[in-house]
């Protein structure tokens, strides 16, 4: 075989493998929305419907209005909604003043104070749930969703402080320098210089936060037993506990979970990547 | 104070003539400079001082208490048990077989979910660049969905009644089928019955949901190694694997070893996917996570086991992060 025609040979491997790995990657997530689109008939079928052929909003319209345990997705879309970005209000303020610190200044404390991030981060919400549904219990939160938001911001800040670390570490000392010389407050140095450079990065460990709070199901599945205070993971895997189960209905429902996150990752994805692997990804 | 910066330069006031440098360690916002770092921790540190330190402590206190509904409701204070809890649970069958659900869970789709990303990773950085493109953008979708929805489509497409996989499975011909698993007929086969296969269907869950993050970790790695390393090794004849051997896996074994701890830490405490897979009616099915939190609050509550149980998982998710503290200090200028 000539050089020219293996490289082309190489080339359509290559590019048949990436069309199948597209293909693994997607089609699950295709057939949860095409399902959701389709009618009872085809869905409780044992043959293969690959498009909604008798396209229908009934399923959506089901849960947009009766919904699951008495109310519509709506409120739990929305319960969810608050706690997540209660959490990336709260976790983005706290975030950016320790990842400040730690990477603006040297102290003593600063290594330890990493140390400590990076294990607490790996402490699981499985066990943490125990200890806070009693404490929650005794302020007086259980129930409410502020109680969720506490013990989000919890959860995603040492993530947050470490991701955003790198960001403002990104920005050149010597702008705030700069600022300082020309006689600026630390306040204003850090507000007008600082801020809008860190900006981008804020964003994105914001975004990162809010996905992970959107998505969180163990403290809402147990600091929380008021269906009008349900967040969506918790009324989606409601659902099995009906008798037979309503497929099409539970698609339309995981759909409209999954489509806030599918579209915050196109922003953040290749900054997740950096935040968790720095330093060890030269990317 | 704020005002003076504000003014543009040249026009500071005379209150400062011939604009002597501003000496850094001036008290500018009237604290002293030593200080401004811990200021900035202290709300940080009070929230994983709060919410995450004093309950792990807490944890580990209640795990050698009797906590159930009478002393959740407060009409009774705890009651102190010594090791009690820890003896029961030791003792209980479904501890060790939480315990071996969740270490082979870990062992099978660890390697699996590294093994499928690498390979993915490595392709995407061969491809063109509007095909990796392509590629990149569908398995983001696969990494998007949040875990509970990855359970609820894995559900589907393994239902007994109306799965895909069934359906599929009918396709292959009777011979092959019965070759490969003693049966062609698959109608009605419900997956989600037995333990073994519940973790089945949950490991190709995970391996799906977690493999491109792996892969564009890789793929970003591979993208700082000088191509000039490839090309020499092409100009030696070197073959793919010696090449993947030889240069890529050396040089990007930090990135490997970060997210090999990673993904072990993700595996072992995995529980949304599970939780929607099996539900909590089958004990057989739990893993550690999933045992802790029936344990203590699926009645009758016994939160002082929950919490033992709670305890020892995060001894072995201790043990594994100190793996990962190591690589990460190792490798970053903090």
């Amino acid at each position: 075989m000539s050089p020219l025609a293996r490289r082309r040979l190489t080339k359509a491997a290559l590019n048949t493998t990436g069309v199948l790995v597209f293909l693994v990657a997607t089609f699950p997530v295709y057939w949860m929305v095409s399902t959701a689109f389709k009618t009872n008939d085809q869905i409780f079928t044992t043959d293969f419907i690959p498009f909604p052929t008798q396209f229908t909003f009934e399923h959506l319209s089901r849960v947009l209005t009766e919904g699951v345990a008495g109310h519509s997705i709506w409120l739990y879309l929305r319960n969810s909604a608050i706690v997540a970005l209660g959490t990336v209000l709260i976790g983005a303020v706290f975030a950016l003043l320790s990842a400040t610190a730690v990477a603006r200044f040297r102290f003593k404390g600063r290594v330890p104070f990493l140390a400590l991030l990076l294990v607490v981060q790996m402490i699981p919400a499985e066990a943490l749930v125990i200890p806070l549904f009693l404490s929650v219990r005794r302020l007086g939160l259980y129930d409410q969703l502020l109680g969720l938001i506490v013990t989000q911001v919890a959860l995603t800040l040492p993530f947050g402080i470490w991701m955003l670390r790198t960001f403002v570490a990104a920005v050149p000392k010597s702008l705030e320098e700069a600022a300082w010389i020309d006689g600026a407050s630390r306040f204003t140095t850090f507000w007008k210089v600082l801020f809008p450079l860190v900006a981008p990065g804020l964003v994105a460990t914001s975004i990162f936060s809010f996905i992970t709070a959107w998505n969180e199901l163990i403290m809402s599945l147990y600091l929380i037993s008021d269906p009008t205070k349900y967040t969506m993971p918790v009324a989606l895997q409601y659902f099995f506990g009906q008798k037979g189960t309503d497929w099409g209905a539970i698609m339309a429902s995981s759909t409209m979970m999954t489509l806030p996150v599918v579209i915050f990752f196109l922003f953040v994805q290749r900054r997740m990547v950096s935040g968790l692997v720095a330093g060890a990804v030269k990317g | 104070m704020t005002k003076t910066s504000t003014l543009p330069r040249g026009e500071r006031s005379s209150a400062t003539p011939g604009r002597r440098r501003a000496h850094p360690a001036r008290k500018a916002s009237g604290l002293p400079v030593w200080s401004i770092p811990y200021v900035l921790l202290i709300p940080g540190l009070v929230v994983i001082a709060a919410l995450l330190l004093y309950p792990l402590v807490q944890m580990v206190t209640i795990s050698f208490q009797k906590v159930g509904l009478l002393q959740i409701s407060g009409r009774r204070p705890a009651e102190w048990l010594g090791w009690e809890n820890y003896a029961s649970i030791f003792d209980n069958d479904i501890f060790w077989s939480s315990l071996r659900n969740t270490v082979v869970f870990a062992v099978v789709a660890v390697p699996l979910t590294l093994i499928l990303g690498t390979a993915v990773g490595v392709l995407l950085h061969r491809l063109g660049s509007k095909m990796s493109l392509f590629v990149i953008i569908g398995i983001m979708f696969a990494w998007a969905v949040p875990p509970v929805a990855q359970g609820v489509i894995w559900r589907w497409l393994f239902d007994a009644e109306a799965g895909i996989i069934n359906w599929a499975l009918n396709l292959l011909p009777d011979s092959l089928s019965s070759a490969l698993f003693g049966r062609a007929d698959w109608t009605g086969e419900p997956w989600l019955n037995d333990t073994w296969s519940i973790y089945m269907v949950l490991t190709i869950c995970v391996v799906w949901a977690g493999f491109p993050f792996i892969a564009v970790s890789v793929l970003a790695g591979l993208k700082g190694i000088p191509a000039e390393l490839y090309e020499a090794a092409r100009v030696d004849g070197s073959t793919p694997w010696r090449t993947f051997r030889k240069i890529t896996f050396p040089l990007l074994k930090p990135v490997f070893a970060v997210l090999t701890v990673l993904s072990i830490i993700w595996d072992f405490k995995v529980f949304s996917q599970l939780y929607v897979l099996a539900g909590t009616t089958n004990r057989d099915a739990y893993n550690l996570s999933m045992y802790a939190v029936t344990e203590a609050f699926k009645a009758p509550q016994k939160m002082g086991s929950g919490a033992a149980i709670a305890v020892v998982l995060t001894v072995i998710l201790l043990i594994v992060t100190a793996a990962y503290i190591r690589q990460m200090f190792k490798q970053e200028e903090l």
